[in-house]
Formats: C-alpha cells, sequence, structure tokens
C-alpha cells in the first residue's frame, strides 16, 4: 500500500450475475490477492474453489463441545445422585450407564449445537455492527439480487491506479471506492 | 388418429405432475432475485397490517389474557381446579403437553432431516414451519411446568443447589423429559435465527426508516453476504441439521417414556417411542397445512408456496398417518397375543368403555381420514386438504388423551376406579394456549421473513453457474461440479 491509498479500505465491484462474480473471483485469485472477498445474497456452490477457500476447522471445535457434553452429563449425573446425595431408589444401582444415557445424549447434543453456533459467528467475527462496505449505496443491494467483489487495500499486491484498471476489467457493472 | 398426445389445460400454477422425465420447478411464475426480495419482504414491510391481522391479533391476544388469568387462578388455588381425581392424576396439562410438543416436530423434521435427504422444495416452507415449532414447543411448556402445582419451587427440575441440598434423580423419565424438551426448544432456536440471519439482513438493508433499520440491523449480527461467512455459515447448518436430527426422533421418545416406563396396563409398551414420533411428525405436518394453505393464499405466496409443496406435505401425512394406524392395529394384537389380562382389558376398555366415543372419534381422525390422500384430486385440492388438516389436529389430541386419560382411569383395583371430567378451567386454559400461539404466529408473519429467501434463491435456475445440463427431478443445487483446473489454494 503506497501513501496516495490512505483513506480507503478498498475497491468495490458489482456484477449482475453470478456467473461473472465466480469468472470474477478466479482472476482476482490468480492473480495473487490475498486480502479480498467476494459477497452474493446466497451461497454460491465453487466458490470456494474459484477463491481458494481452505476448508474450515469448525468441525473440530464443534466435536471437543460434544465431548464436553457428554463428560459433563457423565459426571454430573454421577456426583449429584451417587456421591454428593446417594439417592436409592427401587434398589437400583446409583449410577448405572442405561438410565444415564437419555441426559447424557441430549447434553452431548446441547452443547455441540451451541458450539456449532457461537463458534461460526465467532469465527466469521459477527457480530460486527459496522463495516466500510456499508457505505456503499449500491452494496445494499448484495441481501437481494447483485454479487460484489471487494480488493482491500491492505493487501501487498494493491495499488491504487494498478488495482482500479484491474478492477475495471474484470466486468462488472459499477466499480467503485470505498473509504475507511 | 393415432399417435395424437392427449393435450390438457395447463394451470399455470399446478406444477404437481408426475412426469419423471421432466423438472419439477420449485418457484413459479417466472420470479427472479428481485422479485422474488420484493414479494417475501413487502409483506414485512407494510406500514400497516390489514384490517383482519388485527382483528384476528385481538382476538388471539384475547385468549392469551384467559390462559394467562387461568393459570393464575389455579396457582393461587391449587390443582383441585382442575378435574383430576383419584386415580387421573394427570389429566389435559399433560394431554395438552403432549399434543404441543408433538405438534412441534414439524419444523425441526423439515429443517433438518428433509435438508440431509436434499429435499429441496423445503426451502419454500421451513422458516415457517420452524417458527411454528418454537412456538407451539412454547405452549407445550407451559403445562408440565403448571401441573407440578407448586410452581414456586419448580426449579427442583434442573440440577440447581437448594436449601435441602438434594438433587435430582437422573434415573427419572419425567427428569429426562425436562431435558430432552429444553435441548429441543433451545436448539430449533438457535436453527431458527442462524437461518434467519441473511434474511434479517435483507430487511436490514431495504428499511426506510431508522428504527427498522436498526431492529433487523441488530438482529442481523452484521451479516453482509462474504462467501468466506457462507463457507462457515454452510458448514454449521449442516452440522446443525445433523445434530438436530436425531434430536427429532429422542424428544417424543423421551416424552413417550414418561408412559412407557411406568406399569400401567395401555402405558407398559415398547412400541410407544416409533409410535409416538411418527405421531408426532403427522399431527406436525397436518398444524403446518393448518397454517400454510391460509397464509399462502392471503399473501399470494402460491409462487413459492407451490401445491407441489402442499402435496409433498400431504403425502408425508399419509405415510405418517398410516403407521400410526398400524401402531393402533399392533397395539391390539400384542394385547391379545400376550396372553395378559390386564393388557387385554386396558384396550377393550379403551374402544368399548367409557371412552369409547373419544377412541372413535381418534380413530375416525387419524386412521381413515389421511387415507383420502390416496387421491391426487384431494391431495391437491387445498379445500379437502385443509378440512382432513383439522381432522388430524383434532385425532392426535383425543390420541393423547385416551393415552393418558383411558387407561389411568381404570387401573388395577376397581374400587379405584373413577371417570375424568375436565372442568371450565381445564378447557379455558387449552383453548388460551390457541390465543398465545396464534399471537406469536401472526407476530411472526408481520414483523418477519416467512420465506427463507437465502435459500429459496438457491433453488432458482439462475443460481446455478454452471448449469446447461439439469438434472431431472426438483431444480436443486446439486449440479455435479464443472470439471476445471481449480486448485484449491493453501
Amino acid at each position: 500500500m503506497s501513501t496516495e491509498d490512505k483513506g480507503i479500505y478498498g475497491i468495490l465491484i458489482e456484477f449482475e450475475e453470478p456467473e461473472r462474480l465466480v469468472e470474477g473471483c478466479r482472476q482476482v485469485r490468480d492473480r495473487g490477492f490475498e486480502k479480498w472477498d467476494a459477497f452474493s445474497p446466497f451461497p454460491i456452490h465453487g466458490m470456494d474453489r474459484a477463491m481458494g477457500i481452505r476448508e474450515t476447522r469448525l468441525p473440530l471445535l464443534i466435536f471437543a463441545g460434544g465431548l464436553a457434553g457428554l463428560a459433563t452429563a457423565l459426571l454430573m449425573q454421577w456426583w449429584m445422585n451417587a456421591i454428593d446425595y446417594p439417592f436409592l431408589i427401587s434398589g437400583k444401582p446409583l449410577f448405572g450407564l442405561p438410565a444415564n444415557i437419555p441426559i447424557t445424549f441430549e447434553l452431548t447434543v446441547l452443547f455441540a449445537a451451541l458450539t456449532t453456533v457461537i463458534g461460526m459467528w465467532w469465527r466469521n467475527g459477527m457480530p460486527c455492527l459496522y463495516h466500510p462496505v456499508f457505505k456503499s449505496e449500491h452494496f445494499r443491494r448484495v441481501t437481494a439480487d447483485r454479487f460484489f467483489i471487494v480488493l482491500e487495500a491492505s493487501d501487498k499486491k494493491f495499488e491504487l491506479q494498478g488495482t482500479q484498471e484491474f478492477a475495471e476489467s474484470l466486468g462488472g457493472i459499477h466499480v467503485e471506492q470505498l473509504e475507511e | 388418429m393415432i399417435g395424437t398426445l392427449q393435450t390438457t389445460a395447463i394451470d399455470p400454477l399446478d406444477n404437481t405432475a408426475e412426469d419423471p422425465t421432466r423438472t419439477t420447478p420449485l418457484v413459479l411464475g417466472g420470479l427472479n432475485l428481485t422479485t422474488l426480495t420484493d414479494k417475501v419482504c413487502e409483506i414485512a414491510e407494510r406500514p400497516r397490517p390489514s384490517r383482519a391481522w388485527y382483528l384476528a391479533f385481538a382476538a388471539a391476544c384475547s385468549l392469551t389474557v384467559v390462559m394467562f388469568a387461568m393459570i393464575g387462578y389455579l396457582i393461587v388455588t391449587g390443582i383441585g381446579v382442575w378435574g383430576l381425581n383419584n386415580p387421573v392424576g394427570w389429566g389435559w396439562a399433560i394431554v395438552n403437553f403432549v399434543f404441543w410438543v408433538g405438534i412441534g416436530h414439524a419444523g425441526t423434521l423439515i429443517s433438518a432431516i428433509l435438508f440431509l435427504l436434499r429435499q429441496k422444495w423445503r426451502t419454500s416452507i421451513n422458516r415457517f414451519a420452524e417458527a411454528m415449532t418454537i412456538f407451539a414447543v412454547i405452549c407445550a411448556g407451559i403445562f408440565p411446568a403448571i401441573h407440578v402445582g407448586r410452581i414456586w419451587v419448580v426449579y427442583w427440575l434442573f440440577p440447581v443447589p437448594n436449601y435441602q441440598s438434594m438433587w435430582p434423580n437422573f434415573r427419572s423419565p419425567l427428569l429426562w423429559d425436562v431435558f430432552a424438551v429444553g435441548t429441543y426448544a433451545t436448539v430449533s432456536l438457535l436453527f431458527w435465527y442462524t437461518g434467519m440471519v441473511p434474511d434479517l439482513a435483507t430487511l436490514r438493508d431495504r428499511a426506510r426508516t431508522k428504527g427498522r433499520a436498526i431492529f433487523y440491523g441488530v438482529l442481523a449480527l452484521g451479516w453482509r453476504g462474504s462467501h468466506r461467512h457462507w463457507h462457515r455459515y454452510e458448514k454449521a447448518y449442516l452440522i446443525l441439521a445433523a445434530l438436530a436430527t436425531p434430536l427429532v426422533v429422542s424428544v417424543h421418545s423421551v416424552v413417550s417414556f414418561d408412559f412407557a416406563v411406568a406399569q400401567i396396563p395401555g402405558w407398559h409398551t415398547t412400541i410407544f417411542p416409533p409410535y409416538f414420533v411418527a405421531g408426532a411428525i403427522f399431527s406436525g405436518f397436518a398444524m403446518v397445512g393448518t397454517l400454510l394453505v391460509p397464509v399462502r393464499k392471503w399473501f399470494g405466496l402460491q409462487k413459492l408456496i407451490t401445491l407441489h409443496h402442499l402435496e409433498n406435505i400431504n403425502k408425508i401425512i399419509l405415510a405418517t398417518g398410516s403407521i400410526v394406524g398400524f401402531a393402533y392395529a399392533t397395539e391390539f394384537f400384542i394385547a391379545w397375543y400376550s396372553a395378559n389380562d390386564a393388557e387385554a382389558f386396558a384396550f377393550i376398555n379403551r374402544s368399548f368403555g367409557p371412552y369409547a366415543w373419544a377412541y372413535w372419534i381418534m380413530v375416525t381422525c387419524n386412521v381413515i381420514a389421511p387415507q383420502f390422500f390416496w387421491f391426487k384430486r384431494i391431495r391437491t385440492s387445498t379445500a379437502f386438504m385443509w378440512i382432513i388438516y383439522i381432522f388430524v389436529n383434532i385425532g392426535m389430541w383425543f390420541e393423547r388423551f385416551i393415552i393418558t386419560v383411558s387407561s389411568l382411569s381404570r387401573d388395577f383395583l376397581p374400587a379405584n376406579w373413577d371417570y375424568f371430567s375436565p372442568t371450565a378451567v381445564d378447557v379455558l386454559t387449552f383453548v388460551g394456549s390457541f390465543g398465545l400461539f396464534f399471537m406469536l404466529v401472526l407476530i411472526f408473519i408481520r414483523y418477519f421473513p416467512m420465506v427463507a429467501m437465502a435459500e429459496v434463491k438457491t433453488v432458482m435456475p439462475l443460481a446455478h453457474v454452471s448449469g446447461e445440463s439439469k438434472p431431472i427431478g426438483d431444480y436443486h443445487g446439486d449440479i455435479p461440479e464443472e470439471r476445471d483446473s481449480d486448485e484449491v489454494q493453501r
């Protein structure tokens, strides 16, 4: 980033059709940009490869969350009914696995589901109520019927003049500079 | 003339033809991304709802007030205000609980199981069904909470330290129920909200007033449709569906344990978990249909919630209704085949004893009514299907009434026998719970995106970036990815 780019967050390119967006993404990827993003009203298949996005490791986190739920449930039931206040009912064992399975199952699912949702929003950096792209009047249609690419000024490859020309060559219907 | 194909007039909104050589469009009437967004958002953006909405809302609020008044009366007086008597210690509170929880099964079935099975038609109806699920579970949750009698110590249900230094008994099905319903409510809410965030962002971006921009802006969490976000979002949604799928099956199984683990004849049967789950899906889909048929008409959503969608719902009702009917027959067979006198008596008493009237209402509504869906003309007529949904709703309430009350009222000792009659408080509390349900549904219709727009967009033909050849069947986004030279960069 050179000094003249100060105050610029990036360059926004607007597309009318998903095909153009995917094609534009391939070009940006092959040009070697790292700090950029594509936006659309719905997930488009094949975009992960077109953008070169690495597979998320969220499932590992969720697995850990599920295990935590499992352990919590088993320890809680064992400690509360067999240790802290031994609860003898109909001469049945104080801690028997079959009778404790339903709650173990429920808490495993509950913890895993909470990890999924909280983990996903956390890794996506949300809630994030302010973002430079929201300054663009055009960008309001990203949640309806328009597709966008944003090339960020913080990328090593970014230099205002050349990137602006590259952006205009991508086949979008509108190009605009976003303020920080 | 030989070789002339039969031609019929084609209704542009009828996409129920079952021609396996052609694709079935799920979005009709030439809607594109722009008009679809307008169509769905307009409903939540009207400056004022219609007069009918106000009237319905006023009626629903009044009934809600009646319910809370009855609950207040119950709390200050005691559960003697209900029609409970000595053998029948579980009355309408439990019946209503099981009824509402059962209805709450459709939403998560549609959102989770149909998602994993790649039933793309779910996208137009899943948001509405999920909302209905949450409202039904809210109604369900009220009844076990108030039926404990001393509601001020209801926290004893949860493992929180209390002055007696005692913990709940984790080996009791009643406690399993607390965890099962609690988990189900939480996961359904997470599923619903997570799915709704992109659509809330749409309403935020279209907001014309500051108040709406802030309201939807906060709820949308700053969603901006980034593909790096969509990537994790889709993964999370898939995993959430996989987690919710066993939940759908487990919740009503656990509810059935409340009965099946007890030793009362008529309750103590191993068929209960699958039979309850089938019944829950049956009743849930009937309630989804009961609400969707009028809603799609009033709000002009016929191009999105098409006849094809309703027909699919009806096929599920036919399948699960037949399972329920088969389960009734199996119960009778086992009662005879087990050669257990108490068991045989319980079932003869059910169909020919003092509650025979309720039993035959149940059989008519649950076994006979759904069989009409074998006929395509009935399956695709909104008037007919709506009548059948109402029958199913009634029948499934009576099923729970029969199970709960007929077994209890004739237990082992004839000296204990008694007949259960509800009081006005029982009736008004139940009717009032419909008020609460409809009040929540009306608020949802007024302020939230009723159709999952972002998801419907993925099943529209224009969303297929690589699609020259459309596969046969419903439109969907699972065309094998084009073989290009893309390598994932790491």
